[in-house]
């Protein structure tokens, strides 16, 4: 796959109309479905204007794909369900925002699990997209439209949002480099809120160098979002091939009985790897993990149920025929919403209604805060943590999505960093019968330095990501 | 001590809306939209597009902290705010961003003219919330084809005042509504006039049973009206044997009566969690720094007025009642006498207005002075004084052309003399009554001396002329 930088250099010497053709046309002749609106029109324009203008900023021309639950002006934004049909945002989000100043071309809008909920992009109203490592395969999910999108060669680059897993997951299932950042480093101003205490915006890409360009475009404090923060930094002139000294922990926890052996043996050679570069490494205990998934669970569906009830067909997106109030909005979200996501709000409401609030939503605050807690103490030893990103390789179409339970339980490795607020990256470290596995570099909150550095370092002494689907 | 026959125990809820600051509580939009068209003062944020963001507006929560701080409040060192979920065509967000733990401001009280005295009537809290959408139909809302929603309104800022339910009878919950709403406009954060401004809601009682809540009031009147029907409706339940329910209770302003909302009535669980979007607000330091800002308030102007111009505490308290009354009055003061500035404005201007539904904005103050100016040079008569009044409220113009038009310059002292002698001649008969004794005599004298000078006399100098001439 091409760099950021080898695209520049191509665009430089070419064009950037060039190279977006290019990736256009692979778009359209591709079976991955990884779009739900492809913005050919709008992104040749745009090409053609900075070509004119002489490539200024730090991705000038490049193409970038965009997970359809963040706002773009003037581009249909679905959030692959029914309810959205239609919505054409009259506003940016603050990463589109800073995406075009930086010169970056949006080429369209990548397939998703419905408003983010699921973990294999199967619960989309436009069909799941395909795994371009074996199209029998799910890409990861949420954001699997953008992971595969950047392993299919249909975009440099993507973004997708985290929020039990979604970036990282389907990093690791497509073989490509994805990061969820802090929460709170990337404003969420025009992201479509599932979960808003968990969630946050993350680079795809297909090297740690790129994603921490792209990071650093798309990264820093937003007024209008108050849990931004800020924090100035420069990640991408930070990474360096260099990891002596750095204390790296495994955590038993993640380890655990329902990972792959081929993971789980990939994924220890990667420590090892890092360790002949000068790392030390000591196990740690997290002994909380155990009930992360369930905690997430519940906070999450408990803030779905709120987030989604706005959509009532009164504004946008899908309208049934008018009556009274009750009827109509009753009917708009029964015909508008998919299965997964009915069964996340009614079970949200449920955990915070009268009665239930303090048994389960109130309890599973009180354990994110032990899980918290557990990072922390780890962190007072170690300086990341390097664990799988999933138990398991990429699973087949339709294997896990009439097993809600089952699809839940691939989060088990993902969720805990989401609830504690730190960053993670997953990057490829092995193979599992010719399946991409993802390990995930895992550090304290706004050290995202520590663990690029600790991605970029293997990367540099290994060739997992030069490796292509075939045919890509 | 006030018996309450009754047991009545009222409590309101009063939502004040900030309408004096210049945007929304959590956007950038404006809030002077009184007089635009519909749907032209909203945003992402506050149409509740998805992806958008709150962001709380520093002004409202200084504005929440005077009106906690002016009601005897305790404010908090770290407030938090929470969602009210629940499904509404004018709440566009699906739930309305408010208070429930951790509230700005709470347990405090303001003293009203209560059925016995001064009565104290507890603040259980005043905490700040969001204004949902306004719907809009034709005709009333059981007969109307279709629904509008304009969301101009949607995201205003409201501090909702919940009170103990201290009242016990519509009389004190109207002077309760009057106290609060003189508070609140002396804070300068809240234009009383503007649509919208001030709702209530009450809740009401009687012999220990349970409450009514009635909704849709939007006058001090009609607070008043709906409550004396809830206390005889409640009545006349028990005296036919049965329970009050607690329920919602609909006021028809028209109609003044309340009807029951039971039909439409679910038991709302609204789910209130802490609104994750918003980080809790670290508010310690805030309070003291803004006490000292605090303008003055109503009893403590009264009380000042009391003393800094010598009038009587029933005319500070009333001449209090009103900012813009009590800051005429005193612009008034400064340039002629504060007593008879009190009894002009307070006694005389102040029932000339009530009476043509006018506010104190009518009336010039400079034209105040000028006439109480006239009044004390001896130049008019008290009742020509009236007659400017009346005049310049009903026609304009400013108190010297009226005097001139009229020809209201009191008559010179020479010219009732000469009246007074011409009467005195012209009238053997009264002049012989008086002198035998009849004190009622003079009275038809003063009245010749009064036509002579067409009313321009002043009646006591004529009377004095005519005694001293008599004599």
């Amino acid at each position: 796959m091409a760099t950021i930088n080898e695209l520049k250099e191509r665009i430089h010497a070419d064009s950037s109309e060039e190279i977006v053709t290019e990736y256009l046309e692979r778009i359209e002749k591709s079976k991955l479905n990884a779009f739900i609106t492809v913005s050919k029109e709008s992104a040749l324009v745009r090409a053609r204007e900075i070509d004119s203008q002489g490539h200024e900023g730090p991705l000038a021309g490049l193409p970038i794909a965009i997970k359809d639950n963040i706002s773009t002006k003037g581009i249909q934004t679905t959030c692959a369900s029914k309810i959205l049909t239609g919505y054409v945002p009259p506003y940016d989000a603050h990463v589109i925002e800073k995406l075009k100043a930086a010169g970056a071309i949006i080429i369209g809008k990548t397939n998703m699990d419905e408003f983010a909920m699921g973990s294999s992009t199967e619960t989309s109203l436009y069909g799941p997209t395909l795994n371009p490592w074996d199209n029998d395969r799910v890409p990861g999910g949420s954001s699997g439209g953008s992971a595969a999108a950047v392993a299919g060669n249909e975009a440099p680059l993507s973004l997708g949002s985290d929020t039990g897993g979604s970036v990282r997951c389907p990093a690791s299932f497509c073989g490509v480099v994805g990061l969820k950042p802090t929460y709170g480093v990337i404003s969420r101003y025009g992201l479509i809120s599932y979960a808003n205490s968990l969630e946050q915006i993350g680079p795809f890409g297909s090297s740690v160098r790129d994603v921490a360009m792209l990071f650093d475009v798309i990264a820093g404090h937003d007024l209008r979002d108050s849990t931004s923060v800020n924090q100035e930094t420069d990640y991408s002139s930070s990474l360096k091939n260099d990891v002596k000294g750095m204390k790296i922990g495994i955590p038993r926890e993640y380890f655990g009985e329902g990972t792959d052996k081929h993971v789980d043996k990939s994924v220890r050679d990667a420590i090892n790897t890092l360790e002949g570069l000068g790392a030390t490494t000591m196990d740690v205990e997290m002994p909380n993990t155990k009930y992360a998934l369930s905690a997430y669970y519940i906070i999450a569906m408990s803030e779905a149920s709120s987030n989604l009830a706005r959509f009532d067909g009164m504004r946008y997106g899908l309208r049934v025929e008018d009556s009274d109030w009750h009827t109509t909005f009753s009917q708009v979200r029964a015909a508008g919403f998919g299965d997964e996501v009915k069964r996340r709000i009614l079970l949200g409401t449920y955990a915070l209604s009268a009665g239930y609030h303090d048994k389960y939503y109130l309890k599973a605050l009180k354990i994110r805060t032990l899980i918290k807690q557990d990072f922390e103490k780890a962190f007072a030893d170690v300086d990341v943590l390097i664990a799988p990103t999933m138990p398991y390789p990429a699973f087949k179409i339709g294997e896990k999505i009439d097993d809600p339970i089952s699809l839940y339980l691939s989060d088990v490795d993902t969720v805990p960093v989401n609830l504690a607020g730190v960053p993670s990256i997953s990057v490829p470290c092995g193979f599992s019968n010719g399946l991409p596995i993802g390990m995930q570099v895992i550090g304290k909150h706004f050290d995202e330095t520590a663990i690029l550095r600790a991605a970029y370092t293997f990367e540099e002494n290994t060739d997992f990501h030069t490796k292509n689907p075939e045919g890509y | 001590m006030y018996e309450n026959p009754d047991g009545v125990m009222i409590g309101l809820e009063v939502h004040v809306q900030l309408n004096k600051l210049k945007t929304k509580v959590f956007c950038g939009c404006s809030t002077d939209y009184h007089n635009d068209p519909p749907n032209s003062h909203v945003c992402p944020v506050c149409l509740g597009l998805p992806g958008s963001l709150p962001v709380i507006n520093k002004k409202a929560v200084e504005a929440a902290i005077k009106i906690g701080l002016a009601l005897n409040c305790k404010v908090e060192e770290h407030t938090q705010f929470y969602r009210k979920n629940y499904y509404y065509p004018d709440l566009p967000k699906g739930f309305q961003i408010t208070q429930y733990d951790f509230p700005i401001s709470s347990g405090g009280y303001i003293t009203i003219e209560g059925e016995d005295g001064e009565h104290r009537v507890g603040i259980t809290r005043a905490h700040m919330e969001e204004d949902p959408g306004r719907l809009v139909h034709e005709g009333t809302i059981d007969k109307s084809k279709y629904t509008l929603i304009d969301y101009n309104r949607s995201g205003m800022a409201l501090i909702e005042i919940v009170s103990d339910p201290d009242m016990r009878s519509p009389k004190e919950a109207r002077r309760y509504l009057d106290k609060l709403r003189n508070i609140v406009e002396y804070l300068d954060i809240f234009d009383g006039d503007l649509e919208g401004a001030l709702r209530v809601d009450a809740n009401i009682s009687i012999m220990g049973g349970q409450r009514a809540e009635i909704k849709n009031i939007s006058s001090h009147k009609g607070a008043e009206r709906a409550l004396l029907f809830e206390i005889i409706r409640q009545k006349n339940v028990l005296r036919r044997g049965g329970v009050v329910v607690q329920e919602t209770r609909h006021f028809d302003e028209a109609r003044e009566i309340t009807i029951s909302m039971r039909s439409k009535e679910e038991a709302h669980d609204y789910r209130y969690f802490p609104e994750p979007d918003l980080v809790p607000l670290k508010i310690s330091g805030w309070a003291p720094a803004i006490k000292a800002t605090l303008p003055e308030l109503p009893d403590a102007r009264r009380m000042r007025f009391v003393q800094q111009y010598g009038i009587t505490d029933d005319h500070a308290k009333a001449l209090t009642s009103e900012l813009k009354l009590a800051i005429f009055y005193e612009d008034v003061a400064k340039k002629v006498d504060p007593k008879m500035a009190a009894v002009w404005v307070c006694d005389v201007l102040k029932g000339e207005l009530n009476y043509r539904d006018l506010t104190v904005d009518a009336f010039k103050k400079e034209n105040m002075q000028k006439i109480i100016e006239l009044l004390a040079g001896k130049k008019i008569t008290e009742d020509s004084a009236v007659d400017i009044i009346r005049t310049l409220l009903d026609k304009g113009g400013s108190p010297e052309e009226i005097v001139k038009e009229k020809g209201l310059l009191k008559v010179e002292g020479d010219i009732v003399a000469t009246a007074a002698e011409e009467a005195i001649m012209e009238n053997p008969q009264a002049v012989a009554d008086f002198r035998a004794g009849k004190e009622k005599a003079l009275n038809s004298l003063v009245g010749t001396v009064m036509k002579k000078t067409k009313g321009r006399a002043d009646a006591r100098t004529a009377r004095e002329m005519l005694l001293g001439k008599l004599e």
